[in-house]
Protein backbone atom coordinates (compact mmCIF):
# COMPACT_ATOMS: atom_id res chain seq x y z
CA UNK A 1 0.00 0.00 0.00
CA UNK A 2 2.67 2.50 0.97
CA UNK A 3 4.51 1.97 -2.27
CA UNK A 4 1.51 3.12 -4.30
CA UNK A 5 1.91 0.39 -6.83
CA UNK A 6 -1.46 0.58 -8.54
CA UNK A 7 -4.27 3.03 -9.15
CA UNK A 8 -7.90 2.12 -9.81
CA UNK A 9 -8.74 1.68 -13.46
CA UNK A 10 -5.20 0.81 -14.50
CA UNK A 11 -4.53 -1.97 -16.98
CA UNK A 12 -1.87 -4.31 -15.63
CA UNK A 13 -0.07 -7.10 -17.42
CA UNK A 14 1.24 -9.86 -15.16
CA UNK A 15 4.41 -11.48 -16.49
CA UNK A 16 3.43 -15.12 -16.34
CA UNK A 17 5.82 -17.98 -16.91
CA UNK A 18 3.80 -20.72 -15.27
CA UNK A 19 6.32 -20.93 -12.45
CA UNK A 20 5.70 -20.52 -8.75
CA UNK A 21 6.22 -16.75 -8.47
CA UNK A 22 4.07 -15.69 -11.39
CA UNK A 23 1.30 -18.15 -10.60
CA UNK A 24 1.07 -16.94 -7.01
CA UNK A 25 1.22 -13.34 -8.21
CA UNK A 26 -1.62 -13.90 -10.64
CA UNK A 27 -3.69 -15.63 -7.97
CA UNK A 28 -3.06 -13.02 -5.27
CA UNK A 29 -3.64 -10.03 -7.55
CA UNK A 30 -6.88 -11.38 -8.95
CA UNK A 31 -8.11 -12.37 -5.47
CA UNK A 32 -7.33 -8.96 -3.95
CA UNK A 33 -8.72 -7.18 -6.97
CA UNK A 34 -11.95 -9.05 -6.53
CA UNK A 35 -12.14 -8.84 -2.77
CA UNK A 36 -11.29 -5.19 -2.35
CA UNK A 37 -12.57 -3.84 -5.66
CA UNK A 38 -9.30 -2.28 -6.77
CA UNK A 39 -10.83 -1.83 -10.20
CA UNK A 40 -7.75 -3.14 -12.00
CA UNK A 41 -7.87 -4.65 -15.44
CA UNK A 42 -5.58 -7.68 -15.20
CA UNK A 43 -3.95 -9.61 -18.04
CA UNK A 44 -1.53 -12.49 -18.24
CA UNK A 45 1.46 -11.88 -20.48
CA UNK A 46 3.69 -14.78 -21.36
CA UNK A 47 6.92 -14.99 -23.34
CA UNK A 48 7.70 -17.99 -25.50
CA UNK A 49 11.47 -18.19 -25.87
CA UNK A 50 11.28 -21.35 -27.93
CA UNK A 51 12.89 -23.79 -25.50
CA UNK A 52 11.60 -27.27 -26.22
CA UNK A 53 10.88 -29.39 -23.20
CA UNK A 54 10.79 -26.40 -20.86
CA UNK A 55 8.84 -23.45 -22.14
CA UNK A 56 6.26 -25.42 -24.06
CA UNK A 57 5.38 -27.30 -20.87
CA UNK A 58 5.25 -24.22 -18.68
CA UNK A 59 3.07 -22.43 -21.22
CA UNK A 60 0.52 -25.19 -20.75
CA UNK A 61 0.45 -24.23 -17.08
CA UNK A 62 -0.18 -20.58 -17.97
CA UNK A 63 -3.03 -21.58 -20.24
CA UNK A 64 -4.54 -23.46 -17.30
CA UNK A 65 -4.03 -20.38 -15.13
CA UNK A 66 -5.92 -18.35 -17.72
CA UNK A 67 -8.93 -20.59 -17.20
CA UNK A 68 -8.52 -20.99 -13.46
CA UNK A 69 -8.24 -17.30 -12.64
CA UNK A 70 -10.25 -15.93 -15.55
CA UNK A 71 -7.50 -13.60 -16.80
CA UNK A 72 -7.02 -13.08 -20.56
CA UNK A 73 -3.68 -14.34 -21.84
CA UNK A 74 -1.32 -12.98 -24.47
CA UNK A 75 1.76 -14.89 -25.60
CA UNK A 76 4.65 -13.21 -27.44
CA UNK A 77 7.39 -15.32 -28.96
CA UNK A 78 11.06 -14.76 -29.72
CA UNK A 79 10.49 -16.33 -33.12
CA UNK A 80 7.93 -13.68 -34.08
CA UNK A 81 9.78 -10.76 -32.54
CA UNK A 82 13.38 -11.57 -33.43
CA UNK A 83 13.32 -14.47 -35.87
CA UNK A 84 15.27 -16.72 -33.49
CA UNK A 85 14.20 -19.28 -30.86
CA UNK A 86 16.43 -19.94 -27.85
CA UNK A 87 17.04 -23.45 -29.16
CA UNK A 88 18.46 -21.94 -32.36
CA UNK A 89 20.48 -19.37 -30.44
CA UNK A 90 22.04 -21.97 -28.17
CA UNK A 91 22.94 -24.09 -31.20
CA UNK A 92 24.86 -21.13 -32.47
CA UNK A 93 26.53 -19.78 -29.34
CA UNK A 94 26.84 -22.82 -27.09
CA UNK A 95 25.90 -23.13 -23.43
CA UNK A 96 27.76 -20.12 -22.10
CA UNK A 97 26.25 -16.63 -22.13
CA UNK A 98 22.93 -17.89 -23.42
CA UNK A 99 21.19 -16.44 -20.37
CA UNK A 100 22.47 -13.03 -21.42
CA UNK A 101 20.66 -13.33 -24.74
CA UNK A 102 17.51 -14.67 -23.19
CA UNK A 103 17.34 -12.06 -20.44
CA UNK A 104 17.86 -9.15 -22.81
CA UNK A 105 15.38 -10.45 -25.34
CA UNK A 106 12.82 -11.28 -22.69
CA UNK A 107 12.75 -7.78 -21.26
CA UNK A 108 12.08 -6.30 -24.65
CA UNK A 109 9.55 -9.00 -25.45
CA UNK A 110 7.64 -8.14 -22.26
CA UNK A 111 7.62 -4.48 -23.20
CA UNK A 112 6.42 -5.19 -26.72
CA UNK A 113 3.72 -7.50 -25.43
CA UNK A 114 2.67 -4.88 -22.90
CA UNK A 115 2.47 -2.26 -25.66
CA UNK A 116 0.28 -4.57 -27.74
CA UNK A 117 -2.06 -5.03 -24.77
CA UNK A 118 -1.99 -1.28 -24.16
CA UNK A 119 -1.39 -1.69 -20.45
CA UNK A 120 -0.20 0.93 -17.98
CA UNK A 121 2.17 -1.32 -16.02
CA UNK A 122 3.81 -4.72 -16.05
CA UNK A 123 3.95 -6.67 -12.78
CA UNK A 124 6.50 -9.45 -12.40
CA UNK A 125 6.87 -12.12 -9.75
CA UNK A 126 10.43 -11.27 -8.64
CA UNK A 127 10.75 -12.16 -4.98
CA UNK A 128 13.11 -11.02 -2.22
CA UNK A 129 15.60 -13.78 -2.98
CA UNK A 130 15.75 -12.73 -6.65
CA UNK A 131 16.38 -9.09 -5.77
CA UNK A 132 19.06 -9.97 -3.22
CA UNK A 133 20.78 -12.12 -5.86
CA UNK A 134 20.64 -9.23 -8.32
CA UNK A 135 22.17 -6.82 -5.81
CA UNK A 136 25.02 -9.26 -5.23
CA UNK A 137 25.49 -9.87 -8.95
CA UNK A 138 25.71 -6.16 -9.68
CA UNK A 139 28.23 -5.64 -6.89
CA UNK A 140 30.34 -8.54 -8.14
CA UNK A 141 30.29 -7.06 -11.62
CA UNK A 142 30.79 -3.49 -10.54
CA UNK A 143 27.70 -2.40 -12.42
CA UNK A 144 26.70 0.76 -10.59
CA UNK A 145 24.09 1.91 -13.02
CA UNK A 146 22.11 -1.26 -12.53
CA UNK A 147 22.78 -1.39 -8.81
CA UNK A 148 21.14 1.95 -8.28
CA UNK A 149 18.05 0.87 -10.24
CA UNK A 150 17.59 -2.76 -9.32
CA UNK A 151 16.12 -2.29 -5.87
CA UNK A 152 13.34 0.09 -6.88
CA UNK A 153 9.99 -1.55 -6.55
CA UNK A 154 8.87 0.26 -9.69
CA UNK A 155 11.34 0.81 -12.51
CA UNK A 156 11.23 2.52 -15.83
CA UNK A 157 8.72 5.20 -15.09
CA UNK A 158 10.41 7.42 -17.61
CA UNK A 159 10.70 4.62 -20.14
CA UNK A 160 8.26 2.71 -22.32
CA UNK A 161 6.17 0.92 -19.71
CA UNK A 162 6.83 0.98 -15.94
CA UNK A 163 7.48 -2.33 -14.30
CA UNK A 164 6.82 -3.26 -10.69
CA UNK A 165 7.68 -6.15 -8.41
CA UNK A 166 4.99 -6.54 -5.77
CA UNK A 167 6.84 -9.45 -4.14
CA UNK A 168 10.00 -7.45 -3.56
CA UNK A 169 9.97 -8.15 0.19
CA UNK A 170 8.42 -11.60 0.01
CA UNK A 171 10.72 -14.50 0.62
CA UNK A 172 10.77 -17.28 -1.96
CA UNK A 173 9.99 -19.67 0.87
CA UNK A 174 6.76 -17.80 1.67
CA UNK A 175 5.66 -17.99 -1.94
CA UNK A 176 6.28 -21.73 -2.14
CA UNK A 177 4.48 -22.34 1.16
CA UNK A 178 1.53 -20.27 0.00
CA UNK A 179 1.31 -22.14 -3.28
CA UNK A 180 1.51 -25.45 -1.46
CA UNK A 181 -1.20 -24.73 1.08
CA UNK A 182 -3.50 -23.08 -1.45
CA UNK A 183 -2.86 -26.00 -3.79
CA UNK A 184 -1.96 -23.70 -6.67
CA UNK A 185 -0.97 -25.27 -9.94
CA UNK A 186 2.56 -24.36 -11.07
CA UNK A 187 5.43 -25.63 -13.16
CA UNK A 188 8.69 -26.44 -11.46
CA UNK A 189 11.72 -27.32 -13.52
CA UNK A 190 15.04 -25.56 -14.07
CA UNK A 191 15.54 -24.15 -17.54
CA UNK A 192 17.65 -26.70 -19.38
CA UNK A 193 20.11 -24.04 -20.52
CA UNK A 194 20.72 -22.38 -17.18
CA UNK A 195 23.25 -24.51 -15.26
CA UNK A 196 26.20 -22.27 -16.19
CA UNK A 197 24.51 -18.98 -15.42
CA UNK A 198 26.47 -16.66 -13.15
CA UNK A 199 23.36 -16.04 -11.12
CA UNK A 200 23.54 -19.64 -9.92
CA UNK A 201 26.56 -18.79 -7.76
CA UNK A 202 24.81 -15.83 -6.19
CA UNK A 203 21.80 -18.04 -5.51
CA UNK A 204 23.86 -20.76 -3.74
CA UNK A 205 25.42 -18.09 -1.58
CA UNK A 206 22.11 -16.47 -0.69
CA UNK A 207 20.59 -19.82 0.22
CA UNK A 208 23.50 -20.67 2.50
CA UNK A 209 23.21 -17.22 4.10
CA UNK A 210 19.48 -17.69 4.63
CA UNK A 211 20.16 -20.88 6.52
CA UNK A 212 22.48 -19.13 8.96
CA UNK A 213 20.64 -15.84 9.31
CA UNK A 214 17.35 -15.57 7.38
CA UNK A 215 17.16 -11.81 7.80
CA UNK A 216 20.24 -11.46 5.58
CA UNK A 217 18.09 -11.44 2.45
CA UNK A 218 16.07 -8.40 3.49
CA UNK A 219 19.25 -6.76 4.77
CA UNK A 220 20.98 -7.13 1.42
CA UNK A 221 18.03 -5.48 -0.29
CA UNK A 222 18.12 -2.67 2.25
CA UNK A 223 21.84 -2.15 1.62
CA UNK A 224 21.17 -2.06 -2.10
CA UNK A 225 18.51 0.59 -1.57
CA UNK A 226 20.83 2.68 0.57
CA UNK A 227 23.71 2.87 -1.89
CA UNK A 228 24.64 6.41 -2.69
CA UNK A 229 26.80 7.14 -5.70
CA UNK A 230 29.29 9.98 -5.63
CA UNK A 231 28.12 12.88 -7.78
CA UNK A 232 31.51 12.97 -9.48
CA UNK A 233 30.97 9.52 -10.97
CA UNK A 234 30.12 9.39 -14.63
CA UNK A 235 26.86 7.55 -15.20
CA UNK A 236 25.53 6.37 -18.53
CA UNK A 237 22.69 8.44 -19.90
CA UNK A 238 19.44 6.95 -21.04
CA UNK A 239 18.75 7.65 -24.68
CA UNK A 240 17.17 5.66 -27.45
CA UNK A 241 18.49 2.96 -29.75
CA UNK A 242 19.27 4.17 -33.26
CA UNK A 243 18.14 0.95 -34.85
CA UNK A 244 14.82 0.23 -33.14
CA UNK A 245 13.94 3.17 -30.90
CA UNK A 246 13.95 1.17 -27.69
CA UNK A 247 15.38 2.72 -24.51
CA UNK A 248 19.19 2.39 -24.40
CA UNK A 249 22.24 3.93 -22.78
CA UNK A 250 24.39 3.20 -25.82
CA UNK A 251 23.93 4.01 -29.50
CA UNK A 252 22.34 0.63 -30.08
CA UNK A 253 20.28 -1.22 -27.48
CA UNK A 254 21.66 -4.51 -26.23
CA UNK A 255 19.03 -6.54 -28.03
CA UNK A 256 19.98 -5.02 -31.39
CA UNK A 257 23.67 -5.63 -30.72
CA UNK A 258 23.02 -9.26 -29.85
CA UNK A 259 20.70 -9.77 -32.82
CA UNK A 260 23.26 -8.25 -35.18
CA UNK A 261 25.80 -10.68 -33.83
CA UNK A 262 23.49 -13.63 -34.34
CA UNK A 263 22.50 -12.65 -37.86
CA UNK A 264 26.08 -12.09 -38.91
CA UNK A 265 27.46 -15.23 -37.30
CA UNK A 266 29.42 -13.26 -34.69
CA UNK A 267 28.11 -14.82 -31.49
CA UNK A 268 30.50 -12.90 -29.24
CA UNK A 269 29.20 -9.51 -30.32
CA UNK A 270 27.90 -7.70 -27.26
CA UNK A 271 29.26 -10.23 -24.77
CA UNK A 272 31.96 -9.28 -22.28
CA UNK A 273 34.40 -6.39 -22.43
CA UNK A 274 35.58 -4.88 -25.69
CA UNK A 275 39.04 -6.37 -25.87
CA UNK A 276 40.09 -6.15 -29.48
CA UNK A 277 36.80 -7.34 -30.88
CA UNK A 278 35.83 -3.69 -30.93
CA UNK A 279 38.24 -2.86 -33.73
CA UNK A 280 36.77 -5.54 -35.98
CA UNK A 281 33.32 -4.30 -35.12
CA UNK A 282 34.33 -0.70 -35.76
CA UNK A 283 35.54 -1.57 -39.23
CA UNK A 284 32.29 -3.33 -40.00
CA UNK A 285 30.13 -0.57 -38.63
CA UNK A 286 31.99 2.18 -40.46
CA UNK A 287 31.13 0.46 -43.69
CA UNK A 288 27.58 0.04 -42.49
CA UNK A 289 26.17 3.00 -40.62
CA UNK A 290 28.91 5.01 -38.97
CA UNK A 291 28.30 4.46 -35.26
CA UNK A 292 31.45 4.85 -33.19
CA UNK A 293 31.28 2.04 -30.72
CA UNK A 294 28.59 -0.35 -29.69
CA UNK A 295 30.33 -2.01 -26.78
CA UNK A 296 29.50 -0.96 -23.23
CA UNK A 297 32.07 1.19 -21.52
CA UNK A 298 33.16 0.97 -17.93
CA UNK A 299 31.32 3.56 -15.90
CA UNK A 300 33.08 4.93 -12.86
CA UNK A 301 33.71 3.53 -9.42
CA UNK A 302 32.12 3.57 -6.02
CA UNK A 303 33.51 6.14 -3.62
CA UNK A 304 33.38 5.42 0.08
CA UNK B 1 7.40 -47.13 11.37
CA UNK B 2 4.87 -46.28 8.67
CA UNK B 3 5.33 -42.88 7.11
CA UNK B 4 4.11 -40.97 4.08
CA UNK B 5 6.68 -38.94 2.18
CA UNK B 6 5.86 -36.42 -0.53
CA UNK B 7 8.24 -34.75 -2.96
CA UNK B 8 7.45 -31.52 -4.78
CA UNK B 9 8.93 -28.61 -6.67
CA UNK B 10 10.86 -30.87 -9.00
CA UNK B 11 12.31 -33.22 -6.36
CA UNK B 12 10.08 -36.03 -7.53
CA UNK B 13 12.36 -36.34 -10.54
CA UNK B 14 15.04 -37.68 -8.21
CA UNK B 15 12.71 -40.47 -7.09
CA UNK B 16 11.68 -41.75 -10.50
CA UNK B 17 8.89 -39.17 -10.80
CA UNK B 18 6.85 -40.61 -7.96
CA UNK B 19 5.48 -37.81 -5.81
CA UNK B 20 4.01 -39.77 -2.90
CA UNK B 21 5.75 -42.64 -1.16
CA UNK B 22 4.22 -44.73 1.60
CA UNK B 23 7.18 -46.24 3.35
CA UNK B 24 8.18 -48.33 6.29
CA UNK B 25 11.28 -47.08 8.01
CA UNK B 26 13.17 -49.20 10.50
CA UNK B 27 14.72 -47.51 13.49
CA UNK B 28 18.49 -47.63 13.49
CA UNK B 29 20.07 -49.91 16.09
CA UNK B 30 20.17 -48.59 19.64
CA UNK B 31 17.79 -45.74 18.96
CA UNK B 32 14.28 -45.66 20.39
CA UNK B 33 12.95 -42.61 18.54
CA UNK B 34 13.13 -41.83 14.84
CA UNK B 35 14.46 -38.36 14.12
CA UNK B 36 14.53 -36.36 10.88
CA UNK B 37 18.27 -36.90 10.82
CA UNK B 38 17.72 -40.67 10.60
CA UNK B 39 14.96 -40.24 8.05
CA UNK B 40 17.10 -38.09 5.76
CA UNK B 41 19.87 -40.62 5.48
CA UNK B 42 17.28 -43.35 4.99
CA UNK B 43 15.72 -41.38 2.13
CA UNK B 44 19.06 -40.73 0.52
CA UNK B 45 19.94 -44.40 0.60
CA UNK B 46 16.58 -45.86 -0.38
CA UNK B 47 14.54 -43.35 -2.36
CA UNK B 48 16.88 -40.95 -4.18
CA UNK B 49 17.85 -42.66 -7.40
CA UNK B 50 19.91 -39.89 -9.00
CA UNK B 51 21.72 -36.61 -8.21
CA UNK B 52 21.64 -36.83 -4.41
CA UNK B 53 23.37 -33.43 -4.23
CA UNK B 54 20.08 -31.87 -5.32
CA UNK B 55 18.39 -33.18 -2.20
CA UNK B 56 21.01 -33.14 0.50
CA UNK B 57 24.06 -31.15 1.40
CA UNK B 58 26.07 -32.67 4.21
CA UNK B 59 23.79 -33.95 6.94
CA UNK B 60 20.80 -31.82 6.13
CA UNK B 61 18.73 -30.97 3.10
CA UNK B 62 20.17 -28.73 0.45
CA UNK B 63 19.48 -25.06 1.22
CA UNK B 64 16.40 -24.16 -0.77
CA UNK B 65 14.47 -27.34 0.05
CA UNK B 66 11.53 -26.84 2.39
CA UNK B 67 10.53 -29.56 4.82
CA UNK B 68 7.04 -29.87 6.30
CA UNK B 69 6.20 -32.33 9.05
CA UNK B 70 2.40 -32.79 9.20
CA UNK B 71 2.06 -29.43 7.43
CA UNK B 72 4.31 -27.72 9.94
CA UNK B 73 7.63 -26.11 8.98
CA UNK B 74 10.36 -28.29 10.46
CA UNK B 75 12.28 -25.22 11.61
CA UNK B 76 9.55 -24.81 14.20
CA UNK B 77 9.70 -28.42 15.35
CA UNK B 78 13.42 -28.81 15.84
CA UNK B 79 14.78 -29.31 12.30
CA UNK B 80 17.05 -32.35 12.28
CA UNK B 81 16.13 -33.28 15.84
CA UNK B 82 12.39 -33.44 15.12
CA UNK B 83 11.05 -36.78 16.34
CA UNK B 84 8.67 -38.57 14.05
CA UNK B 85 5.59 -40.45 15.13
CA UNK B 86 3.71 -43.21 13.39
CA UNK B 87 1.76 -42.20 10.26
CA UNK B 88 3.39 -38.77 10.03
CA UNK B 89 3.41 -37.01 6.64
CA UNK B 90 6.71 -35.42 5.61
CA UNK B 91 6.78 -33.15 2.57
CA UNK B 92 9.94 -32.00 0.75
CA UNK B 93 9.50 -29.07 -1.63
CA UNK B 94 12.31 -27.61 -3.70
CA UNK B 95 12.24 -23.87 -4.35
CA UNK B 96 15.16 -23.85 -6.74
CA UNK B 97 13.63 -23.22 -10.11
CA UNK B 98 12.33 -20.36 -12.19
CA UNK B 99 9.23 -18.50 -11.15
Amino acid sequence: MENQLFKPGERIAIGASGGKDSTVLAYVLSELNRRHNYGLDLFLLSVDEGITGYRDDSLETVKRNELQYGLPLKIVSYKDLYGWTMDEIVKMIGLKNNCTFCGVFRRQALDRGAALLKVDKVATGHNADDIAETVLLNILRGDIARLSRCTSITTGEDGPIPRCKPFKYTYEKEIVMYAYFKKLDYFSTECIYSPNAYRGFAREFIKDLERIRPRAILDIIKSGENFRISTSTKMPEQGTCERCGYISSQKWCKACVLLEGLNRGLPKLGIGRSRGLNSDVKKDIKQGGGTESIESKQCGSLDF
Amino acid sequence: MQLTLEFGGGLELLCESVKVHNVNVDLPKGVDKLTMRNLLSWVRTNLIKERPEMFMKGESVRPGVLVLVNDCDWELCGQLETTLEEKVVVVFISTLHGG
